[in-house]
């Protein structure tokens, strides 16, 4: 018993006292690091370097070539009280409220549509994708034209038909091009909400609908029982990403009225790039964008916190 | 249309076959002055330079058709390599901005209004360039010292302006009795409201179109006394004579053409040559087009400039072209080299006559070219490089006056009255604390 007792202590003992590089070489949290590190510093220096540059440059004076000086608070201060700054805020808040909104009730009802079983389904499925394949400013071209004050094809029908004795005035009229840039935003969004929320309803299991149809579940019954539950967390995700997006939207607005007209349309992004880059003021346009990272950090809280936690884990807590 | 007599038609058509010989001509000899002109310049380019210079995309062809002519003749004469790149108005500026904060991508670049001012310490110097055209060209005008000189120094080279003047159809004007195009204030806004009447509407830009809302809205506030700034760069917009301006544009444009809030730089284009809009204030780029493609608007169309201020005086903005050379090029004397010779007199001369009045330059030498009386109907566009000021109105170009007409603080100020979004009081305090804001 002795000598086994020494035998097995000897090795034991030689393992204890190694260098710190061999115990470090079988570490695995050490060699994580290191396979991690390739996508750290890939996002560390693509994604978290710019945001940090663009808050410190907040705080600068800086224009286009021109080095700034530390500011503080002042580009803030400025915007505080700067209507048309305001303005964009609720212009951002509303265009994204609303489109993502109706984004999400026509591409839940499409995905649904979707995922029955018809002739053609798989080119059905892909024409539904047109509208997010085609370039953003290529469909905002073809959007200006549909709204044009003097050419747009639909006030021209609607003038032949006898509906109306002048064109409507899409994109000069304040609330007429808020309809029109969110309408044009939704028309461009659907699909990436229906095909995601379609790949989501494929995952429902066939066997929970029949178990419910013997039960004697009605249409909306299984809808709101089995299909919307087991959906829930994809909805968080396409929600999250939906809204991200459409806050964030820079190209079909500018392509479209350029924030117009006077300023309604403009959004924090729109505005931020006409401050930043056209009128030469790098620290006020990142003032402005800076302060759209509490919007968006609620954004994101709301779905991850208010809707992922409950349904996540369908096991623990099922209401 | 009936005072179009056949005399004039013909005198139209002999103007034109005199443009076009002038053009031919160049083309062969061309090659043989440049090469004797590299050897006489004072600018050598560097050997084996390669310069990337980027302008605004044309609005009339045979324009960009004889710059690219001198870009071939002086890329075979110097060996320098020249690669021209074209984006709309909208886009120069961003995309200059960009190579000026980064310190690559471009040589030069020729932009609209004031762009050298926005980045000044990013320019090349280019005092010795504008000497030698100035004294080639039969010298500078006020206007285009303003803008090319800051601080005594030149940080581009102001090629040309395009004027922003009154395009109007005679037979609705006619139509709203007016014989003659009106002198003053109050004619003017008689005769928009009587061509609305009449159902032929006028129209002019209060969208954020960087060529032509600025134009005639500075004029419009100018005309009334008004000013964003005054000759010491203090921000004096908040005043009556503002609001005298206001109330004038807002008169004229609840006789427009609905939509103009929405307008670019284009918009007022097509809706002339649609033939539903009869009077706009736009470059000559208009009438080219007419001239090409739809005859009967071209003959029944004419130019004028804008009526004088209340006090008699003639203050228009019109939209400069300048040329910028960045520090940071590696060919300096290339991109120095080109702009001289691209001005020259002997190439400036075809390039005038084949832009057809869309570039007056700003050197006084060159309103004597022929294009301007060939037809009369481009006279008006030969003084413009004398007559415009710059965006800073009666003050000095600077960054920030360049901001402020980046940033649309005077075309939203008139935009938020027109619309009924604010009323006098509020657009004017608004648009002094954005200039305030740029002017700090």
């Amino acid at each position: 018993m002795t000598t086994l007792q020494t035998t097995t202590s000897a090795p034991a003992g030689r393992i204890e006292n190694p260098s710190l590089w061999s115990r470090l070489k079988f570490n695995r949290n050490f060699m994580a690091f290191w396979f991690m590190l390739p996508a750290g510093a890939f996002l560390i220096l693509f994604l978290a370097y710019p945001l940090g540059l663009g808050v410190w440059m907040s705080f600068t004076d800086e224009r286009i070539g021109r080095a700034g000086m530390f500011v503080g608070l002042e580009n803030y201060e400025w915007l505080w009280d700067d209507a048309i700054f305001w303005l964009s805020v609720f212009n951002t808040i509303l265009y994204t409220v609303v489109a993502s909104t109706i984004k999400f009730a026509i591409g839940l009802y499409l995905a649904l549509l979707l995922n029955r079983n018809m002739p053609f389904k798989a080119l059905i499925r892909s024409i539904v994708l047109i509208p997010f394949i085609v370039p953003t400013v290529l469909s905002a071209i073809a959007f200006w034209w549909i709204y044009d004050s003097q050419f747009s094809i639909i006030s021209w029908s609607l003038t032949k038909l006898g509906l109306i004795s002048h064109n409507i005035d899409f994109l000069g009229d304040p609330n007429w091009a808020r309809a029109s840039v969110i309408f044009a935003n939704i028309w461009r969004g659907v699909p990436f909400v229906a095909i995601t929320l379609l790949a989501g309803l494929q995952t429902v299991s066939p066997s929970l609908y029949e178990a419910a149809t013997l039960d004697g579940a009605t249409n909306w019954q299984r809808f709101r029982y089995i299909t919307y539950p087991l959906l829930t967390p994809i909805i968080a995700v396409v929600m999250t990403f939906s809204v991200l997006f459409t806050f964030t939207d820079f190209q079909l607005i500018w392509a479209l009225t350029r924030g117009g007209p006077v300023n309604a349309t403009h959004l924090m992004a729109t505005l931020s790039y006409q401050r930043g880059i056209l009128s030469g003021r790098l620290g006020e346009g990142a003032a402005i964008s800076t302060a759209m990272i509490p919007f968006l950090v609620a954004a994101i809280g709301i779905s991850w916190f208010g809707m992922q936690r409950r349904k996540w884990q369908q096991g623990s807590s099922n209401d | 249309m009936n005072s179009f007599t056949p005399d004039r038609r013909s005198l139209l058509k002999a103007g034109g076959g005199l443009l076009a010989v002038a053009a031919t001509m160049s083309a062969e000899e061309l090659l043989g002055y440049a090469r004797a002109w590299a050897q006489a310049s004072p600018w050598k380019p560097e050997a084996g330079a390669k310069v990337n210079l980027l302008r605004w995309k044309r609005f009339v062809e045979s324009e960009d058709v004889a710059f690219m002519k001198i870009v071939d003749a002086f890329q075979k004469a110097t060996g320098v390599t020249i690669t021209v790149s074209n984006e709309s108005y909208d886009d120069i500026q961003p995309k200059a901005s960009v190579a000026a904060q980064t310190g690559q991508g471009l040589d030069m670049v020729w932009g609209l209004y004031s762009l050298p001012f926005l980045f000044p310490n990013k320019c090349t110097d280019m005092s010795d360039v504008a000497d030698y055209l100035g004294k080639k060209g039969g010298g500078w005008s006020k206007t285009g010292e303003a803008y090319g000189k800051l601080n005594g120094k030149w940080i581009g080279v102001p090629v040309a302006a395009t004027g922003a003047l009154v395009n109007y159809r005679i037979g609705a004007m006619e139509k709203a009795g007016h014989k003659e195009f009106p002198k003053d204030l109050a004619g003017f806004a008689d005769l928009v409201k009587g061509m609305n009447k009449n159902g032929t509407p006028a129209g002019m830009a209060l969208g954020h179109a960087s060529g032509d809302a600025n134009g005639w809205l500075h004029w419009a506030l100018w005309a009334h006394g008004g000013n964003l700034i005054d000759a010491n760069n203090k921000v004096v917009i908040n005043s009556p004579e503002t609001a005298k301006a206001l109330e004038y544009v807002k008169g004229l444009y609840d006789n427009f053409i609905p939509g103009t809030a929405s307008w670019n730089d284009s918009s007022n284009n097509k809706a002339f040559l649609a033939g539903q809009l009869h009077l706009t204030v736009n470059g000559i780029s208009i009438y080219v087009a007419a001239k090409k493609d739809n005859p009967q608007i071209a003959q029944d169309m004419n130019h004028a400039h804008l009526p004088l201020g209340l006090d008699g005086k003639a203050r228009e903005l019109n939209l400069g072209f300048p040329i910028l050379v960045f520090n940071f090029t590696k060919f300096p004397q290339a991109c120095k080299a080109f702009t001289a010779f691209m001005m020259d007199p002997e190439q400036l001369n075809p390039w005038v006559e084949a832009a057809q009045g869309y570039l007056s330059p700003f050197l006084v030498g060159f309103t004597k070219n022929p294009i301007w009386t060939a037809d009369p109907k481009n006279t008006p566009f030969r003084d413009v490089g004398e007559t415009s000021l710059t965006p800073a109105g009666l003050g000095q170009m600077s960054e920030n006056a360049a901001a402020a007409i980046a940033d649309f603080v005077v075309v939203d100020m008139f935009a938020n009255y027109c619309t009924g979004r604010e009323d006098v009081k509020t657009a004017m305090a608004s648009a002094e604390r954005s200039a305030k804001r740029i002017f700090r």
